[in-house]
């Protein structure tokens, strides 16, 4: 099973641990059409933003202070609904 | 060592995804299955109700990222119908039948719904759990109603308000308790809250049940209300709890009800006789356990952060537990944001009896309140402050006293603890149990903790 074969250029999917976030809001800085904030503090984002946006988001995961920012690191296919009942 | 050939997960959103990555992470290398009801892959739902029913997030993009290949079998659009203990298998809706050696229960709550015979039927009564909620209920508020009725001022509840308001859309709350986030946080943040809702602008009608949803040629109409008043809406958003998901499980032998499936802290599901089911383990929303730091009574938390720790605990004890067994027991944390704030949660405020403001101030919108049980520290909630709540959790872990000895430099110059203002049950803080299912299962006090 590979695991360490590089990330899916297609696809491009992340998620933000929010009990983590400290809402420094340096993401929002790094990449802004994937991170805002709602109010002062409540941190909004886009799970799956377009893969053009890889390079801004790859930054925003690294400038987190809290490292609360993971990204998909799957090659598979995502799965789809379902198999044929046989 | 003879390790299982096959697992199966049965559940397919957080806590089943992670706790499958966590399968091949511990070392699994046999045959993966996983069991979705749902027919998406998985997805976060703390979105949908803030970025997605704003419409600022469609929700196929709330697609969870997968951390690494699995090597799976999904079997996604059915949901699982049963479960042979001795014959290890389980059956889907469908009429298929997966053998399994070991078994991972994580298939989660949804949301209670409103009572057909009550008006739940008709067009426009909606609850928000999944997906598809997610979408009809934007759309319904897409589509621009005179009026939105809430019922139920919780987690779920007020975040839908707050993003009804955000949409200028008029909006009811009816709370059948005397302040909303009454159950989670107690009276005395429940009042601050209160502030929040009537600050946005929200007809918020404490104290109030809905009698009836009424409707005409299907569609609903109107609300009749315990307080004698009526309210005309089209669309109403019933927010009043989660049902644990384990009809499936009726009858299997298992300790499960619509409180949970009750387990031991290593994850291990019991019998209905309260002794551990060889290889049946459960993870997430839909697991019941003693939690190690809250001794005396089983917990059941709708976290997300619960989601992924309990997952990973369970996969580690599924593939080591015989050897290394680890118990879970991570401290409680969640959070909300509604009505323009950030709230976060470590610990179990619902077992407090004090409540004191150390940091900031509630009118300011901006504070921490720790919560004591019997001159412990047990909880802490900050409120557009989060930065602060590793230092509380840090000291919750360590049993430390309440109030707590904080040197803040934005503290009260001298802490006032208050009654938490709980609501309690007459005899005690248990809730009766509905069922005697659980026979040698000390007849735990119940403590459910929601969202996110």
């Amino acid at each position: 099973m590979p695991t360490d074969s590089p990330p899916d250029a297609r696809e491009l999917r992340l998620v933000v641990d929010l009990n983590r976030c400290q809402s420094y809001g340096q993401c929002v800085y790094a990449a802004p059409d994937v991170f805002r904030f709602h109010g002062e503090e409540a941190l909004e984002y886009d799970y799956a933003p377009d893969p053009r946006l890889r390079r801004e988001v790859e930054r925003a995961t690294a400038a987190c202070p809290v490292q609360a920012i993971t990204l998909g690191r799957a090659t598979e296919p995502a799965p789809l609904a379902s198999e044929p009942v046989q | 060592m003879n390790g299982p050939e096959r697992i199966v997960v049965v559940g397919a959103s957080l806590a089943g995804l992670r706790a499958a990555e966590a399968l091949r992470d511990e070392g699994f290398d046999g045959e993966l299955t996983l069991i979705g009801d749902e027919p998406y892959a998985p997805y976060d739902r703390p979105p949908l109700s803030k970025a997605v029913l704003s419409g600022w997030l469609p929700t196929d993009h709330t697609a969870l990222p997968r951390a690494r290949n699995i090597d799976a079998r999904w079997l996604l659009g059915t949901p699982a119908s049963g479960v042979d203990l001795r014959e290890r298998r389980v059956a889907l809706a469908d009429g298929r039948e997966v053998p399994y050696d070991r078994l991972l229960i994580a298939t989660g709550t949804r949301a209670r719904p409103w009572p057909r015979q009550q008006g739940g039927a008709l067009h426009g009564v909606q609850v928000l759990r999944s997906r598809d909620d997610a979408d009809r209920l934007r759309a319904a508020l897409a589509a621009g109603p005179d009026r939105v009725l809430v019922i139920g001022a919780g987690f779920t509840g007020g975040e839908v308000a707050s993003v009804c308001r955000d949409l200028d859309l008029d909006v009811t709350v009816t709370q059948r308790g005397s302040a909303p986030l009454l159950s989670a946080l107690g009276g005395v943040i429940g009042s601050a809250v209160t502030g929040w809702y009537r600050d946005a602008g929200v007809d918020l009608r404490l104290g109030t049940t809905v009698q009836a949803l009424e409707g005409e040629a299907g569609r609903l109409r109107r609300a009749a209300l315990s307080d004698g008043t009526v309210v005309e809406a089209e669309v109403a958003v019933v927010a009043a709890g989660a049902l644990a998901n384990t009809e499936w499980l009726t009858g299997s032998g298992l300790a499960a009800d619509a409180r949970g499936v009750v387990c031991d802290d290593a994850c291990r599901a019991l019998a209905d006789d309260g002794t551990p089911v060889a290889d049946v383990y459960v993870a997430g929303d839909v697991a019941r356990w003693p939690h190690p730091l809250y001794p005396g009574q089983l917990l059941r938390l709708d976290h997300w952060d619960n989601a992924v720790a309990q997952a990973r605990t369970a996969a580690h004890n599924m593939i080591h537990g015989s050897r290394e067994p680890r118990a879970h027991r991570a401290l409680p944390a969640f959070w909300s944001n509604q009505f323009g704030v950030n709230l976060k949660c470590v610990g179990l405020p619902s077992l407090a009896d004090r409540v004191v403001v150390t940091q900031g101030s509630l009118d300011e919108r901006r504070f921490v309140a720790a919560y004591g049980q019997r001159g412990r520290l047990v909880a802490a909630v900050a409120v557009d402050s989060p930065r602060v709540l590793d230092g509380y959790a840090a000291l919750i872990e360590a049993g430390a006293p309440f109030p707590p000895v904080l040197h803040a430099s934005d503290g009260p110059d001298r802490l006032d603890a208050l009654d938490a203002a709980f609501p309690r049950p007459a005899a005690g803080r248990s809730s009766t149990p509905s069922t005697p299912s659980v026979l040698s299962i000390p007849s735990a006090p119940s403590v459910l903790a929601g969202h996110e």
